[in-house]
């Protein structure tokens, strides 16, 4: 009798798919972070050209490598690129009044000016403009990320002060004070509330929550377009999240603490609060850095309801676009690809792709590092 | 020294002021758990509140009193006395000649010949084109039911042309009918068609792929590092921002492969969406998405299938695919598909990823595969809330309760899925 192992070919082709299955999810990520990057490295080195208002005042013939410059305008350095109509120069001396310059740089035909032709000068966006200014405005050059950074901290900060003491308060009410008929009927409620497209709660921020806090504070206080109502109601979208994560580390606290605590004479309250929370803080503070990074990631409220614009403010009752209500603005429109604005869309991507990732894994470390481990 | 039982009993004042202060402190105690209590327990009302003014907001404005003035009165269209509901064909076709451009008459016949076309069509043209009534105001369902005085003021002082109606937003002509950009013949069948479609693609494409990467990591991967490195991962894919899909989507499907998704490669070239911006990119971006999701819920419902089950398949001398196959998948149909459904109702909802990826702004015709330009029911809401005329915010409003229905049936779906087979095992 023959027991040696059978070589199946259909077992291996169908174990072959499995395999790749599995792996394609490393090819989404690896595509995220390759995608992300090679286009935001554009963003970085594309050149722009900028106007100096300056212009020659002379005619440039198509030999001389030095001409005289108008004063006024912005300064030009030795190295500088500049633009006279389609030929670029490499500035490589400046006197006075007087451009040296090296014709027809970057591979481009030199050619004759006449007087008065206007120089643009190249510039990049840089790492440093990038993270240090706050204003945003692609129109100009201006691409600091602060404007839009600053907006998503603050929808964010709101989202979080209204969602964490309320999801966590639900979870402790749940797991500890509510009886088994009473959490079969909200838990369903709260799944629905999950469930709700964002875009829905988009609309729920503009007609209903916009015009209550305009009720409530008055209309010149409170902005059509405000961080304030994206942020309350981006809370109400995360509290299920937040209740559901901690309801579950706390159910997941055994019942002799409890009971130890009870026969130490600790009421109910205490018990929940000085044992039971404590004990499941790990899942806690998990579920408090998920809804942080799902507050971070969320785009249709902040679209529909904090504003189109990007405004460095720390009024929440003013509009402010978000990095995502950035995202979706600029791209909803038809987008050319050979845009600074195309490219801008990955840089402000792949900053909110790390912003979240490195939140998503902060949580599983510390629900790693911190789990109680109970027999 | 001896103590007398009435010494021993008698307690000190000292003492009786401490113990009196010690039960204060305990009521004290109490008192404070029970505030909590309270506390807790109407934070829990706060969800509670929130479902329903977001249900109530979203009728509010999907009836109302509108005001509607038409371009022509009807009653000045009647031919010798005969109004238009009881004309004959020729005599609207007639009605419609003398009112709109002779070029647009001609185009009506290119769409179809005017003897092809019933009286019911030519009607409704004259209605659309001819009268055309448009709202000037509308009022949301409280104001309707309550302050109808002051509506009909309102209407005699300001305008004193329109026709005060009851509309309900969401009808069935409203289900049926493409987009347009007249408030009140435009519909979301362009939309619903649309996030069907992608959501079909999202799920050939999404489905065999979670479930295969499911098996693989639960009945055959070895705890080494590779394994756990994907296992990771599929966790963190599941928390990216869904905007990062509709840029990952943008770059890969509507740019890079380009050709594919506008159907070049295969011959199909309709100048309309040459660009890729189509059904089959927004498919698979949705795919893309929804797939941790499918993994992991496969993952947790082939885990819940008892180790005995395998095991017997194997005593008996089935083969690790065979005992997956016929015993094990099976077993776990029910979770899987649950989960599946879950995934896609997050699906459905989405509207950044393709907003990003490029849905169009305004389509009135069908799509007609995947290579046609797409907009969704999401998108579409979202279009209409972002319009600065109020009127379509009652249509998108309208809009949200199609969407929220369509959630609603595939939710009762899962649940129905998961009583009726969860028993079995």
């Amino acid at each position: 009798m023959n027991l040696k192992k059978r070589r199946r070919v259909g077992e291996s082709i169908i174990h072959g798919f499995l395999i790749l299955s599995s792996v394609i999810s490393i090819f989404i990520t690896v595509g995220i972070i390759f995608e992300l990057g090679t286009e935001s490295m554009l963003f970085f080195t594309r050149k722009q050209w900028e106007r100096t208002n300056k212009e020659v005042v002379q005619n440039v013939e198509l030999a001389s490598t030095s001409f005289f410059v108008s004063e006024s305008g912005a300064t030009l350095r030795a190295g500088d690129l500049i633009r006279l109509r389609d030929e670029e120069m490499r500035v490589v001396e400046i006197q006075g009044g007087l451009l040296v310059v090296e014709r027809g740089a970057e591979g481009t035909e030199p050619i004759f000016h006449s007087e008065g032709t206007a120089i643009e000068k190249a510039t990049q966006v840089t790492l440093l403009e990038f993270f240090g200014k706050t204003e945003w405005n692609p129109q100009i050059g201006r691409f600091g990320i602060w404007a839009l950074v600053n907006s998503t901290l603050m929808t964010s900060l709101i989202a979080l002060v209204v969602a964490l003491p309320i999801g966590l308060c639900v979870a402790i009410f749940l797991s500890e004070y509510a009886s088994q008929r009473f959490r079969s009927i909200l838990k369903p409620i709260l799944e629905v509330l999950a469930g709700v497209p964002t875009v829905v709660y988009g609309y729920f921020a503009l007609t209903f929550m916009t015009p209550l806090l305009q009720a409530i504070l008055g209309k010149n206080v409170v902005g059509i377009y405000n961080t304030a109502s994206a942020g309350i109601v981006i809370g109400i979208l995360i509290i299920p999240l937040v209740s559901s994560m901690s309801e579950d580390a706390l159910s997941a606290v055994p019942n002799a603490l409890r009971e130890a605590a009870y026969g130490l004479g600790a009421t109910k309250f205490e018990t929940a609060l000085q044992v039971v929370v404590p004990a499941a803080f790990s899942g806690i503070a998990a579920a408090f850095i998920v809804a942080t990074s799902r507050a971070i990631g969320e785009t249709m409220i902040v679209a529909i309801a904090a504003g189109a614009g990007p405004n460095f403010t720390f009024n929440p009752f003013e509009a402010a676009e978000t990095m995502t209500g950035h995202i979706v603005r600029i791209s909803g429109g038809d987008l050319s690809y050979n845009s600074l604005d195309y490219n801008s869309i990955f840089a402000i991507g792949l900053l909110l792709f790390f912003m979240t990732l490195i939140l998503n894994i902060i949580s599983q470390k510390i629900v790693k590092k911190f789990r109680e481990v109970y027999q | 020294m001896s103590v007398t039982p009435d010494e021993a009993l008698s307690v000190s004042p000292a003492d009786a002021h401490e113990i009196s202060a010690e039960a204060a402190k305990l009521s004290r105690r109490h008192f404070v758990g029970k505030v909590w209590q309270v506390i807790f327990a109407s934070s829990t009302l706060v969800g509670i509140v929130a479902l329903t003014t977001l249900l109530l907001n979203i009728v509010n404005s999907a009836f109302g009193y509108v005001a509607v003035e038409n371009t022509v009165q009807p009653e000045h269209l009647a031919i010798n006395g005969v109004p238009i509901e009881r004309m004959p064909k020729e005599d609207l076709v007639a009605v419609l000649e003398s009112h709109v451009s002779a070029g647009l008459m001609r185009r009506f016949e290119n769409e179809i010949p005017w003897e092809e076309r019933t009286r019911e069509d030519v009607y409704n043209l004259v209605l659309e084109r001819v009268v055309d009534p448009k709202p000037v105001a509308q009022w949301s369902l409280y104001e309707s039911l309550f302050t109808v005085d002051a509506i009909r003021q309102e209407m005699v002082e300001r305008y004193p042309e329109a026709d005060l109606i009851f509309k309900s937003w969401v009808t069935p002509s409203f289900i049926t009918s493409p987009q347009s950009s007249n408030a009140f013949n435009a519909g979301v069948r362009t939309a619903i068609l649309g996030s069907l479609w992608t959501i079909s693609i999202a799920i050939i494409f999404s489905f065999p792929i979670g479930v295969g990467a499911a098996i693989y990591l639960q009945e055959y991967a070895k705890d080494n590092l590779i394994n756990r490195i994907i296992t990771l991962n599929i966790n963190n894919l599941a928390g990216v921002p869904s905007i990062i899909y509709g840029i990952l989507g943008l770059a890969l499907f509507v740019r890079l492969l380009g050709q594919v998704t506008s159907g070049a490669i295969f011959g199909y070239t309709d100048p309309m969406t040459a660009n890729g911006r189509t059904i089959l990119s927004a498919g698979l971006t949705l795919g893309l998405l929804i797939l941790p999701l499918i993994i992991i819920n496969a993952q947790e419902a082939i885990k819940a299938v008892p180790n005995s089950l395998r095991q017997a398949s194997y005593g008996i001398g089935a083969t690790r695919w065979q005992t997956i196959w016929h015993h094990v998948l099976p077993s776990a149909l029910p979770g899987i598909l649950t989960g599946t459904i879950l995934a896609i109702s997050r699906a459905i909802g989405e509207t950044a990823p393709l907003v990003v990826v490029g849905a169009s702004t305004f389509i009135t015709f069908d799509p007609d595969g995947p290579f046609s330009k797409f907009t969704t029911l999401p998108v579409q809401i979202y279009q209409w809330t972002a319009r600065p005329q109020d009127v379509f915010r009652n249509l998108a409003a309208g809009g949200i309760i199609v969407l929220l229905l369509m959630l609603l049936s595939m939710n009762a779906i899962a649940v129905l899925l998961r009583n009726r087979y969860s028993r079995r095992i």
